[in-house]
């Protein structure tokens, strides 16, 4: 804050251009913003260096910064020692189904609310929007119950269903659903065409954008979820990366820092990928449903 | 397409399901049909509601006045009902009292902190900054959308005593860090620094959407009277997007409010319960098979959230007509934060 207020009382007052819209004026923001991104991302950085290291110089003192002697021994661990390849595939069966659920089950209802005229409509609507409030602690216990009468407890039905049709997704698509033109529905309806047909012909086609958002997002959180998979997994072939990894850095493994450092990396990397690709959707998805929720 | 998105320019109140004009008739069989094909596309997510979420959240509200544990889950009739019994307990609970100070010791410093920083980057992005912008704002983001768990697991190993990073370079300029995470004193201020680090990127993302409504012109006009960048900030900036920076507090504080993967990975809430949350008591609480009591525990986190939500519905409906009494409302409520 300091930074943003001194540089420009040196200028001399009144000189509009020199404050607003020109960037060539204020090197020093690229300085600040530059020293706050290496601040930022240097965890990362760190993370990905000591993957590559032996576990003698992760406890080198001091610290190395550059990977003396790289080596792939830490990832080579997790996916023969330890069961990696089995955690990576639950969290993207996971992530996938629960993606799809979103996709499909929310823009449907998301449509009802923003073209369909039905009986009951607003009391679902403030139903749906009274549970966006909810915590997740809070239906903690019950649903773990709930699960276990079914039971489901440590079953992909278990870590799956309770996410496959979130109110967040209710609200992005009849948000965007919003904007789409009636007189477009009215012509499928014209045309003798029934509602789930306009919804998969014409909706879903000029969804596209808001659908994109929705998928990574809800792929972003179902990656990323801890708590209902620790809560809901009881064996190790039902762990979740975030689960496995997070009870590996608590128990036995608790020192091998080579292998929990190469373990976060499975962990985020793939996660960054799709971010840096979609990165747009995320941002976009996030400035304008955040602000509306 | 984002114009779409963002066509409401910025905080527009939830509601008004009913804006799909009406354009048939009440009661005709058109009417009806239209009905039933809607049902039938609500029916897939009112199932699933109706099963996770709703029937859970009634139920919890029963267990948190009956004395229900793990074990009667196989007998559901040796259940007692035993009042707000479990709400007293926790509430007369030395450790739960110690964990609801910690986690308003960590909401308390945490939100405001990661507003200020956040505000700060989002400034600094909007003003003149046209070439690296996107770059930047991607980088701020990247923790946001990381597992916690994961960089919880890198933060234990920069905030290591010996040979972590940040001693180490503490160590350049002569000052011997303390060991952050073994410390009563220094444990706390580790996992907010780390949740400031990682919850930065998405306030930056809505302040920056936020600071689009305010007036090129009226910055102009004030440079023009010789005002600093400082004044103009408190001055024009803040005060126009209060709403989006309240918005910012309560989303972040809702947030903060449930930490838990923080102490689970990185201090398993020690050392001496100092960084023990009340998330992480309601897990124990559950694991220990306390069903009734960790159910309690959960409503009266849950209470501390709607408090913090009718703060934000009071925020967004005064939004429009800003004048007088809600003026000074406005004023008060923009200064604490």
């Amino acid at each position: 804050m300091t930074a943003l207020e001194t540089k420009p009382q040196a200028k001399p007052r009144g000189t509009v251009g020199s404050h607003i819209g020109e960037p060539q004026s204020r090197p020093w923001i690229y300085v600040v913003l530059g020293i706050g991104l290496v601040l930022v991302i240097t965890p990362f950085v760190w993370m990905a260096l000591g993957s590559v290291k032996s576990e003698g110089e992760l406890r080198a003192n001091p610290p190395t910064w550059w990977p003396q002697n790289p080596t792939l021994d830490n990832f080579r661990e997790l996916f023969t020692r330890l069961d990696f390849p089995q955690f990576f595939t639950n969290s993207v069966v996971v992530a996938v189904v629960v993606t799809l659920g979103n996709l499909v089950f929310c823009s449907m209802l998301g449509y009802a609310f923003a073209k369909l005229d039905f009986w009951g409509k607003a009391w679902l609507f403030r139903l749906v929007l009274a549970t966006l409030m909810i915590p997740g602690m809070v239906t903690l216990v019950p649903l773990f119950v709930q699960i276990s009468n079914l039971g489901m407890v440590n079953t992909y039905f278990g870590l799956i269903l309770p996410f496959l049709a979130g109110p967040f997704g209710v609200f992005l698509m009849r948000q965007f659903i919003q904007g789409i033109p009636d007189e477009l529905i009215d012509a499928g309806r014209v045309d003798g065409a029934g509602e789930f047909r306009i919804f998969a012909r014409v909706v879903m086609p000029l969804c596209k954008p808001a659908l994109a958002t929705l998928g990574i997002l809800t792929f972003l959180g179902s990656w990323n979820n801890f708590l209902w998979p620790l809560v809901v997994s009881s064996t190790e072939d039902m762990y979740t990366l975030p689960v496995a990894l997070a009870l590996y850095s608590v128990g036995q493994n608790s020192t091998q820092y080579g292998l929990l450092l190469a373990g976060s990396m499975v962990v985020v990397i793939p996660i960054l990928i799709l971010f840096f690709a979609l990165q747009k959707h995320v941002v976009q998805g996030l400035a304008t449903t955040g602000l509306k929720s | 397409m984002s114009t779409t998105l963002t066509s409401g320019s910025g905080v527009q109140a939830p509601g008004a399901a009913d804006q799909a004009a009406p354009r048939v008739r009440r009661s005709s069989p058109l009417r009806r049909r239209r009905s039933i094909a809607a049902w039938g596309m609500a029916a897939p997510f009112v199932v699933l509601f109706l099963v996770f979420t709703a029937w859970p959240v009634v139920s919890s509200l029963f267990m948190s006045v009956t004395d229900i544990k793990s074990k009667d889950l196989q007998n559901p009739f040796a259940v007692n009902f035993v009042g707000l019994e479990n709400f007293t307990t926790v509430l007369a609970d030395p450790t739960f009292r110690k964990a609801a100070t910690n986690t308003l010791y960590f909401v308390v410093v945490g939100v405001p902190l990661t507003m200020v920083v956040a505000l700060a980057i989002a400034v600094a992005l909007n003003t003149g900054i046209t070439k690296l912008s996107g770059f930047f704002r991607i980088g701020y983001y990247m923790p946001v959308v990381t597992s916690i768990v994961a960089v919880a697991v890198v933060w234990r190993f920069l905030l290591r005593p010996e040979n972590g990073l940040i001693n180490e370079v503490l160590s350049w300029v002569g000052i011997t860090g303390p060991d952050w995470l073994g410390s009563t004193t220094w444990a706390m201020p580790s996992l907010i620094a780390m949740a400031v680090w990682r919850s930065l990127g998405t306030l930056v993302v809505i302040f920056l959407a936020g600071l689009q409504s305010v007036p090129k012109a009226l910055h102009e006009a004030a440079a023009l009277d010789g005002a600093t960048a400082w004044q103009r900030l408190r001055r024009i900036t803040i005060p126009t997007i209060r709403p989006t920076m309240l918005f910012a507090g309560v989303i972040t504080g809702i947030g903060f409010l449930q930490f838990f993967e923080e102490p689970f990975v990185m201090t398993q809430g020690g050392p001496l319960n100092s960084t023990l949350s009340v998330a992480y008591l309601v897990y124990n609480t559950f694991g220990f098979g306390n069903y009734g009591v960790a159910a309690a525990m959960s409503y009266v986190l849950f209470a501390a959230v709607v408090v913090l939500t009718i703060i934000q519905f009071k925020v967004f409906g005064e939004r429009d007509d800003a004048t007088g009494q809600k003026k000074r409302w406005f004023r008060r409520q923009g200064g604490a934060v």
